[in-house]
């Protein structure tokens, strides 16, 4: 079955609370997003809140769910607003997260994931006038507080609920963890028990130290690199959702998209079977730590056979296999016409990478963040341990736009200005976030619930209504747009939709 | 249980992990040099004023 890969991005971002001597990241997350949805609806209209009856965190994708494996999973239930550009902005586990809303392609996520840090940098302004004199509250995009404490950057794929789960461990993993070299952020130092920073002065990726598992129900610990929740939020008899939790959150734009597009190609490729060779590393979670330890990218990593290969060989062996399976089966199931300019960035970027890195140092994370470093280093005769670069790790991901560091670097952009402003209000046209986010705008005031499959209604007479939304890939402008046109009253919309 | 994975944990980074370093970035141009010299004025206006500071109290509760 060709599953087109409808995609999202959830970031939980860092979150700091200055002047004062008490900083509650919950309390002030949940005055950020409040601030915010004020901000947005000045109406104060009655807030759409999220509808928790479908989820089901807890469910193993491996089958049966042993008691001992059920995932630690507190959902704080504080604030959890749904937006009409089809997204969630809520709080969880201390942190403000953003989850995008469903997109049809690479270059869609990566307008819609800048997006929610637009919607992060207007919560900072709204929150402003709400905190005391000499109060700020500061949001972050990274993944470490370089003390041991991680906070994710999660992606999520639709595929095809035949696709045996063993064929996506398997090439799953050796994909995740050499796309490294290509998809981290970067991070000063280590976090990795054991290791000190004289060891690890620098490394390629914010999350690689927090692994500990191939695979695994768990986010927050012994974080496994395949991730086994089974919450599709669809149609359960044809998909699965592959929850990806190995990687960063991205300030580049070609990061984030090549880290989408290309692993949208990789899971259809999966799916079709067509990956030539399966590379079996012997320890795949020491594999994952030692590539993004390894700066020079050819640090040979060992296979179960005893042979031995370079995370920049898997990833040429993936893009020929890619480029066989696109010739012949074209691009309907791995992103649509995107994924030939996918395709085509993940070659130049595994050339140069294999050149000299630091030709990336407008499109990669890693290598603006390390160019920057080093530079920095270099004129102030700092030692890798200075607090300095410490600090200009963090600020790398300031939200602030007069403090980002790496909004200075002039980063290559996928999308416009224009786009990304959009993004901010309007759903996707080609997913069923459109349905969602234009019943929000529309008729905001009659949904009570919302979800990522379904919406309820309060139609002004008994009972709720409850609208499905179980395909992932209908609900879009072609699909709904005249019906949600000619509808006046979500009760016709209702009427027409069950009738 | 939890003692195997802690004998795993702490076993695991002895082999040396060392990180060579890259070779230094091969730019020639004037321009370049005078961008980046830019960019590390403006880096250091952005920067925290008391970095050790800042960096020692930028504590995250764990998340996902």
């Amino acid at each position: 079955m060709v599953v087109p890969k409808t995609v999202g991005i959830e970031t939980e971002y860092g979150i700091v609370l200055k002047g004062t001597d008490d900083p509650n990241p919950i309390a002030a997350s949940s005055l950020l997003i409040n601030a915010f949805l004020t901000v947005r609806e000045p109406k104060s209209q009655p807030r759409v809140s999220w509808d928790f009856e479908d989820e089901s965190p807890a469910q193993d994708a491996r089958g049966e769910t042993p008691l001992h494996a059920l995932a630690p999973e507190i959902e704080t239930h504080l604030v959890n607003a749904v937006l009409t550009n089809g997204s969630r902005y809520y709080v969880d586990h201390a942190h403000p997260e953003y989850s995008t809303p469903e997109c049809a392609d690479a270059r869609s996520v990566t307008i819609h994931d800048r997006a929610g840090e637009e919607i992060l940098i207007e919560s900072m302004a709204a929150a402003s006038s709400l905190l005391t004199d000499g109060q700020e509250i500061v949001v972050y995009k990274n993944n470490s507080d370089g003390k041991g404490n991680s906070y994710g950057t999660h992606e999520n794929y639709l595929m095809d609920r035949g696709t045996p789960f063993g064929q996506i461990v398997h090439h799953g993993i050796a994909h995740l963890i050499t796309r490294q070299i290509y998809t981290g952020s970067g991070k000063v130092g280590t976090e990795l028990p054991g290791l000190n920073r004289n060891e690890v002065t620098y490394q390629l990726t914010q999350r690689a130290d927090f692994f500990e598992e191939q695979v695994g129900l768990e986010t927050t610990l012994k974080r496994p690199i395949i991730n086994t929740r089974d919450e599709p939020h669809a149609d359960a008899r044809k998909y699965r959702r592959l929850h990806v939790i190995a990687g960063d959150a991205n300030m580049s734009e070609v990061a984030t998209y090549l880290k989408v597009g290309v692993t949208s190609i990789v899971l259809g490729m999966i799916e079709h079977d067509a990956i030539s060779r399966t590379f079996h590393f012997a320890d795949p979670v020491r594999a994952m730590q030692q590539i993004s330890h390894d700066l020079t990218l050819k640090r040979p990593l060992e296979l179960e056979d005893g042979t031995k290969v370079r995370a920049f060989e898997v990833q040429q062996a993936l893009l020929d296999d890619a480029q066989k399976f696109i010739d012949a089966n074209g691009t309907d199931a791995v992103g649509g016409p995107v994924a030939l300019d996918v395709l085509e960035r993940w070659g130049h970027t595994l050339d140069a990478l294999g050149r000299d890195p630091m030709e990336l140092s407008t499109t990669i994370d890693w290598v603006a963040k390390y160019r920057l470093l080093e530079a920095y280093r270099e004129r102030h005769g700092l030692e890798w341990d200075n607090a300095r670069l410490a600090a200009m790790d963090i600020q790398y991901t300031d939200m602030r736009p007069g403090r980002s560091i790496a909004r200075k670097l002039g980063l290559e952009r996928i999308s416009t200005d224009e786009e990304v402003h959009a993004a901010t209000t309007n759903p996707p046209e080609d997913t069923r976030a459109y349905f969602r986010g234009e019943c929000l705008r529309k008729w905001g005031d009659h949904i009570v619930a919302a979800n990522w499959d379904s919406l309820v209604f309060d139609v002004g007479v008994d009972p709720l209504r409850r609208i499905p939304m179980m395909e992932p890939t209908r609900g879009t402008r072609k699909h709904v747009g005249t019906v949600l046109e000619e509808c006046n009253t979500p009760l016709e919309l209702v009427e027409r939709l069950s009738g | 249980m939890a003692e195997r994975e802690q004998k795993k944990r702490t076993g695991q980074p002895s082999e040396s992990e060392q990180v060579e370093d890259l070779p230094a970035a091969s730019e020639s141009g004037e321009k370049l040099k005078s961008d980046m010299d830019d960019l590390l004025d403006e880096i250091d206006e952005v920067l925290e004023t008391n970095a050790e500071d800042f960096v020692k109290s930028y504590i995250q509760k764990g998340g996902q």
